[in-house]
């Protein structure tokens, strides 16, 4: 799986996409148009950090440093995933302003 | 609550284990400006008069919310045909569902998207009959279609809702499925849905009009596969392939009464949008009943539940909880019998028959249609 994602780039959750608490299931979801994501915590714990100011390599950064893990394993898994969600439409990417 | 602890049972009964839904799809009307000869609702349309008011629908939306739903597809016939639309929109998204709203584009105006948008719209899904007005606006026997959904393509972008493109696809505008995906970039659409048509109720009598070739079958795969490719991280593609064609039934639902449920104009609480041509089968309406009640304890919800209600090729296979024996509808229609294997799957013993008879439909010549009408009185 080749990367979309750069470690300069800002991902957000664009319009129509949004974190959500499923009450019944007692799990956090994700939202976007005609699919219902269920995350794990690791997943939630990527998705809370797209604040749309802070690049990939920072959110990074601050994942390895709150989690006390290696940079290049936590780049590895949050590119993945973000990956994932870039190819679905879920995740969009700006530049740095 | 004593009901509440009964054992469900499948139509053999055999214990089943409901699951909880995720996704209902809301037809809050039968009513529609188009007459698309595969419309997928019902051939007996249920009338404005019998349509259940927002506040019901409101209701609706909290009990499913409870029992697990996270979206809501709001559809119809053309959900723009309520006047209510808006009241609906946001009893949906105070009940803290997610709203798609699935709609023609036609009958909705520029202040109403807005006001839909206000209401709480988070994604809409736009539907394309063809790729110019001449071919749209035959196969959706609605003159002056394709300038309207242009519009309404353009205030969608304006107002910045995502936009998913629905194309149906068919023997009559398969060959341009390419300029379908290529509108669809254009508009600024995040997703594309190809869906062939299913040959239930509308379509069943226009098979002959409708039925895509094989050859066509394969160039709409390798269209797909090829946009896939192309477009990715820019556009999604879905794709409903023709199953005439195919060598495993689709998994109709995910599994009947596993994930999703339909309530209908009227409030009938449906498996799947088609489940009505099961004849014998009886459904249950939120009006005299909760959605909860009708999903965990319904006669029909519980029917085809689980995998005991399988007969052999089904019961013996390993892809049976892969493809669930496939379309229960589609069994009724092509086999007579709701429980028997999908006769698209290329096990059932009718299969020979499915696809000498799709082949041949195939190979008509006509392009007339019979096109979708509500019938006269009543």
């Amino acid at each position: 799986m080749s990367t979309l994602i750069q470690a300069h780039d800002i991902p957000y959750l664009p319009r129509g996409v949004r974190l959500q608490g499923d009450r019944v299931r007692g799990i956090r979801v994700l939202q976007a148009p005609e699919r219902a994501l269920q995350l794990d915590q690791i997943g939630e714990a990527i998705l809370s950090e797209l604040d749309g100011a802070r690049s990939l390599d920072q959110i990074v950064r601050d994942l390895a440093a709150r989690y006390n893990a290696p940079v290049d394993q936590i780049a590895g898994d949050v590119r993945d995933f973000l990956t994932g969600l870039i190819e679905r439409r879920m995740v969009f990417l700006k530049d740095a302003a | 609550m004593k009901d509440q602890q009964a054992q469900p049972r499948d139509l053999d009964g055999n214990p089943v284990t409901p699951g909880l839904p995720m996704a209902m799809l809301a037809e809050v009307t039968h009513r529609c400006p188009l007459a698309c000869p595969y419309c997928s609702n019902p051939v007996d349309l249920v009338r404005a008069s019998k349509e259940i008011s927002a506040n019901d629908w409101g209701r609706v939306f909290r009990q499913a919310a409870d029992l697990g739903v996270l979206q809501v597809h709001i559809s119809g016939g053309e959900p723009g045909a309520r006047k209510d639309l808006a009241q609906i929109v946001g009893h949906a998204r105070d009940a803290g569902l997610y709203v798609n709203l699935i709609t023609s584009g036609i009958g909705i105006t520029r202040d109403r998207l807005i006001e839909l948008d206000r209401a709480g719209v988070d994604h809409v899904q736009l539907s394309l009959q063809g790729i110019r007005p001449d071919m749209a606006d035959r196969i959706s026997g609605h003159p002056g279609s394709w300038d309207k959904k242009m519009a309404f393509s353009d205030w969608v972008t304006e107002i910045g809702f995502p936009l998913t493109i629905n194309a149906v696809v068919h023997r009559q505008n398969m060959e341009r499925l390419p300029d379908m995906i290529d509108l669809a970039e254009r508009l600024g659409a995040r997703r594309i849905e190809v869906a062939t048509v299913q040959f239930h109720g509308w379509a069943d009598r226009n098979r002959g009009a409708l039925m895509p070739t094989r050859e066509q079958a394969e160039f709409a795969r390798q269209v797909v596969n090829a946009g896939r490719i192309r477009l990715r991280g820019r556009m999604v593609i879905d794709y409903v392939p023709a199953d005439h064609h195919a060598v495993y039934p689709k998994a109709c639902m995910g599994g009947w009464g596993s994930t999703g449920l339909n309530v209908g104009p009227d409030g009938t609480v449906l498996p799947c949008h088609a489940a009505q041509t099961i004849d014998w089968m009886r459904f249950e309406n939120v009006q005299e009943r909760s959605l909860s009640e009708i999903w965990h304890l319904s006669d029909s919800f519980n029917a085809f539940r689980g995998t005991a209600w399988m007969p052999e090729p089904c019961r013996g296979c390993e892809r049976k909880t892969v493809d669930f024996g496939g379309c229960r509808c589609q069994a009724m229609a092509l086999a007579g019998d709701a429980r028997a294997t999908d006769p698209v799957c290329s096990k059932s013993p009718l299969h020979a028959g499915v696809v000498a008879r799709a082949e041949e439909d195939a190979a008509a010549t006509t392009t007339d249609f019979v096109y979708r009408r509500m019938s006269k009185g009543g």
